[in-house]
């Protein structure tokens, strides 16, 4: 079992699985589409179509970049206002044209910067929050990295929260928490540890539906096949949700959240 | 070798006379935004600073006391408690702190009132319970209003007021931004009206849920409004911020709130609004009583 502190570095990674292996290997004809059509495009929310075992779905998720140039271009998948609204329009298409959606989400939070607010950050989370709320096409997210703050329940108003193994969903990350409360950073690994962040203790909780495993009795699993496990998995999923009347989806979408 | 020989301290006896006539306490306070002292009394009722016009924090029954029609308020869901789901180490003790120092149970209140004669149902969010942060009861408070406002097709008033998200109850805290959310969408697709007041702090996963969900937006002068708090901006930016950044003057020209209203205006202003958004055959009155 590892340490919590060492499960939050083992998130922040740079060589997890990230979105563009997720569009390319398990998603077919992938088609990336860009822009909110108010502002500009955010780089730090990937969006776009394809096909899952020949489903046309909708995939949204932070892309954080593997090389310095590439999170420069992304922001470290930390979103600016338009990066929700470039979400919530595909969202929004893809409920006209009753297509799932999947999020995959990798963020330390919305990005907390000038433009950002004056942009509007607060009202651009509100407003997925409240669209998704009844969206009439089963949605399904996955913390595939770090799931921090609203920038990460910003896509995660969902039919079911999954978790990958060693990622974490928290209110803030462990240094921010410890800051806030303690007034100092350098406590992060005693906030991590109380916070109940990892996919095993919000399993418990019941925040969040299944995780997805890493390991298999204690060896690192290959890449590859942590995908095609997602992928079935995630298509199980699919195939069930996608007979639910959507009324009775919505309001079990709702109750969902309604229980905390 | 000692150079200096170290010299005993004489004490003074301080002549109470020479002070001139001294102040009681609490005869003064420090505005906030101007930084004068004020004489509390010139605070008047509404608590605003003279000079600046600044609207000073007041508590959840004062601002009752400002904006319904008198003995018009009933309150729900007031045994609501925290609760404590994560068993934070020395959470519980704070609460209970808190709820002695402030005569308060939660950072909100709420329930039904008039305003100019109209049934509402409404919120108010008080600063002073750590921070008007939102946790576990001040989500269900929340929920419950708007799910209690649509069972009665009633309009909600909601004074927002909070710091985000209580920390103490870690990712339970962030769930009340999704269940406050979901159940205003509810009540606005059940073509009910929804006021949002937003007053000095609002921020954090409050910003980033029902504060900016009204449709209608209007913020009291001064108010910071944001969703990161300024000093986390600073330490990411590694610059200084002026000091209108996230004042509501700043974020009324960024285009996220409809006015701007004075305290002395609002009682009148929300009397006005919610009868514009009367159901013109009378059902709200109806199924309110």
């Amino acid at each position: 079992m590892k340490d919590v502190m060492s499960i939050v570095s083992s998130a922040r990674k740079t060589d997890r699985i990230n979105m563009k292996d997720i569009t390319s290997l398990m998603i077919d004809d992938f088609i990336e589409l860009h822009g909110d059509r108010v502002f500009k495009d955010d780089p730090a929310i990937m969006g776009g179509i394809g096909k899952l075992n020949g489903r046309a779905v909708t995939v949204i998720g932070n892309q954080k970049g593997t090389t310095v140039e590439e999170n420069v271009q992304t922001n470290f998948g930390s979103a600016h206002p338009e990066g929700y609204r470039k979400s919530l329009r595909l969202m929004k298409q893809a409920e006209k044209f009753n297509r799932p959606v999947l999020n995959f989400i990798n963020t330390s939070g919305a990005y907390c910067g000038v433009e950002a607010e004056e942009r509007g950050q607060g009202e651009a989370i509100a407003r997925n929050l409240m669209e998704m709320s009844d969206l009439s096409v089963p949605v399904l997210s996955v913390i595939i990295g770090e799931g921090g703050s609203g920038g990460a329940l910003a896509l995660a108003l969902s039919d079911e929260v999954w978790m990958m193994e060693f990622s974490i969903y928290s209110i803030l990350s462990p240094e921010g928490f410890a800051s806030i409360l303690w007034k100092d950073a350098k406590k992060a690994s005693d906030a991590a540890e109380l916070m109940k962040l990892t996919s095993a203790d919000l399993l418990k909780l019941g925040i969040i539906e299944k995780v997805i495993p890493e390991t298999e009795e204690k060896e690192v699993l290959e890449k590859g096949y942590i995908i095609s496990n997602m992928k079935k998995a995630i298509d199980e999923k699919l195939s069930e949700l996608v007979n639910v009347p959507k009324d009775e989806l919505i309001r079990k979408r709702y109750d969902r959240f309604r229980q905390f | 070798m000692r150079l200096f020989k170290k010299r005993p301290y004489i004490s003074i006896q301080k002549s109470t006379s020479q002070n001139g006539p001294s102040v009681p306490d609490g005869m003064f306070e420090k505005c906030p935004q101007c930084k004068q002292s004020v004489y509390v009394k010139s605070l008047g009722q509404e608590r605003i600073c003279p000079n600046c016009h600044y609207a000073f924090r007041i508590r959840a029954q004062e601002r009752l006391a400002l904006t319904v029609d008198p003995n018009s308020f009933s309150e729900w869901d007031g045994e609501v408690h925290p609760s404590d789901p994560l068993q934070f180490p020395g959470y519980e003790e704070k609460i209970q702190n808190v709820q002695i120092n402030t005569g308060l149970r939660e950072a909100v209140l709420t329930g039904q009132a008039r305003f100019n004669s109209i049934e509402s149902a409404i919120g108010i969010m008080d600063s002073h319970f750590i921070m008007g942060s939102m946790g576990q009861a001040v989500g269900e408070k929340i929920t419950r209003l708007f799910e209690r406002a649509t069972e009665k097709n009633l309009p909600v008033v909601l004074f927002t007021a909070s710091g985000g998200a209580r920390m103490q109850e870690g990712i339970f805290s962030l769930m009340q931004m999704a269940k406050t959310s979901a159940a205003i969408k509810r009540h606005s697709e059940k073509g009910l009206f929804y006021l949002t007041v937003i007053t000095d702090p609002t921020t954090g996963g409050v910003t980033a849920s029902f504060a900016m969900l009204g449709d209608i937006i209007l913020a009291e002068p001064g108010a910071l409004i944001g969703f990161a708090g300024k000093r986390v901006i600073e330490q990411t930016i590694k610059a200084s911020l002026p000091d209108d950044f996230q004042m509501a003057e700043t974020v009324l020209k960024n285009g996220f709130i409809d006015q701007i209203v004075e305290r002395e205006k609002l009682k009148s202003v929300i009397g006005q609004l919610l009868e514009l958004h009367v159901d013109p055959e009378g059902t709200v009155k109806e199924e309110s009583k």
